[in-house]
């Protein structure tokens, strides 16, 4: 298992789930990825993508101005 | 011995007619995954996430969330940069204002080719009704993009599907043509009258709104840019502000974006190592960016103009600050232009 970081600061919707789905392409199962965000609209869609991807998000943090999303890689992608 | 279990891969707007053809196909017992295509135009998200007035609306990828009520998985591919070759030389035009609906639509089914030979799928699944839409979406244009596509018979569309001949899902046996639909023309009624059989209560407004180069007025501000540049070419970031902001274009060699609000602002703030940003100090007021090659002088009419759009607007001088994008900054004391100094033709 190892950790990793994503910036998908001050892009905005779609593109970072789009930027969460090309990088988990490139992690093994189990492997951990803390995304950080400044759209809003990522708290609902990455963990969207997350459960219908087979992935699993641990922590969700709303902090005003930013928000950070903690994914374990699953199985099946 | 059991058959193979089919496989469709769908293309999802977000919208209610693909969200109907999936749950078609879906009760035929094959299995559906979604694509959905980003070209940098798309309405969702971008705007809402920016405005202030849009706090309080509901945040989602409409893609997203209509997979996910589907029980489907959704694949979201970034186009922004093969996209450019269809808005730049649409083969059939544009339509009422930038939208190269029938080369947008030819790509996108060749985009989903390429994936479903590249995933082992079997068939490409549209929404796509005969008569909904004036240019993609017509008896003579829907063949256009089977064929253009290269798609050809592997491209169903169960909402239309027995006015079009039969494709090779029909043929096979794959999919049953009988419980396959005859839609047509413009009315919504029978949409959603199957939206209700399928129990589907909430989905995005039908479609039409769901890309800017349908917009007018941000189709005059892409051509605006386009004017003003050596070249046509564009990157994501002109896209994306073009969608920002109010844009006031006082000379060729370079236009201002002042943002109407503060969500606005910050996200223009995020482009202060790109463009020269202003902000106003002295009061209550907006920011603003400068795209282009302005020289000293055309920074303070900037300058000016974003002092007109502040609380400061009826004083004698305000101070604006001005910083460049290689860092520094610099205060500027400016007096606002007056509303009749601004020329209705500055404004995109």
């Amino acid at each position: 298992m190892t950790d990793f970081t994503l910036d998908a600061r001050r892009l905005l919707c779609p593109l970072p789930v789009i930027r969460v789905q090309d990088r988990v392409a490139g992690l093994s199962p189990g492997d951990r990825l803390e995304v950080v965000c400044s759209d809003p609209g990522a708290l609902n869609d990455i963990p969207a993508w997350c459960r219908m991807s087979g992935h699993r998000v641990l922590d969700l943090r709303d902090e005003g101005d930013e928000c950070r999303i903690l994914i374990e890689v699953g199985a099946a992608r | 011995m059991t058959r193979p279990v089919r496989k469709a891969l769908a293309l999802v707007s977000g919208g209610l007619d693909s969200m109907l053809a999936v749950r078609v196909i879906q009760e035929q017992g094959i299995h559906v995954e979604g694509i959905n295509f980003f070209t940098g135009f798309c309405v969702e998200g971008h705007t809402h996430a920016i405005r202030n007035r849009d706090r309080n609306r509901r945040k989602r990828n409409n893609a997203l969330w209509v997979a996910e009520q589907l029980g489907i998985r959704l694949h979201i591919e970034d186009v922004v940069e093969e996209y450019k070759e269809v808005l730049l030389y649409p083969r059939h035009g544009y339509g009422a204002h930038l939208n190269p609906c029938l080369d947008c639509k030819v790509f996108m089914v060749r985009k989903a080719l390429e994936w479903i030979r590249g995933h082992g799928f079997d068939f490409i699944v549209t929404g796509e009704v005969i008569g909904q839409r004036p240019m993609s979406q017509r008896k003579d244009t829907l063949p256009v993009v089977a064929r253009e596509s290269g798609a050809g018979d592997l491209l169903l569309r169960p909402l239309c599907a027995q006015n079009l001949p039969p494709t090779l899902p029909e043929r096979e046996g794959w999919v049953d043509r009988s419980a396959l639909y005859d839609f047509s023309g413009r009315t919504r009624k029978p949409q959603m009258a199957l939206a209700r059989r399928f129990g589907i209560e909430d989905y995005a407004q039908p479609a039409g709104g769901c890309c800017f180069l349908t917009d007018a007025q941000y189709a005059v501000k892409l051509a605006d840019l386009w004017r003003h540049r050596p070249s046509r070419d564009y990157g994501l970031d002109d896209i994306l502000l073009l969608k920002v902001g109010r844009h006031i274009r006082p000379a060729p060699h370079f236009k201002v974006i002042v943002a109407r609000d503060e969500g606005e602002g910050r996200y223009l703030g995020g482009y202060r190592r790109q463009l020269p940003l202003l902000e106003t100090l002295s009061c209550p007021g907006p920011t603003a960016l400068v795209d282009g090659d302005p020289d000293p002088a055309d920074l303070e009419l900037a300058a000016r103009i974003v002092a007109r759009y502040g609380k400061g607007r009826d004083l004698a001088q305000v101070e604006i600050g001005l910083g460049h994008p290689q860092g520094g900054e610099r205060r500027l004391r400016v007096a606002p232009l007056r509303p009749h100094e601004i020329p209705a033709d500055w404004l995109l």
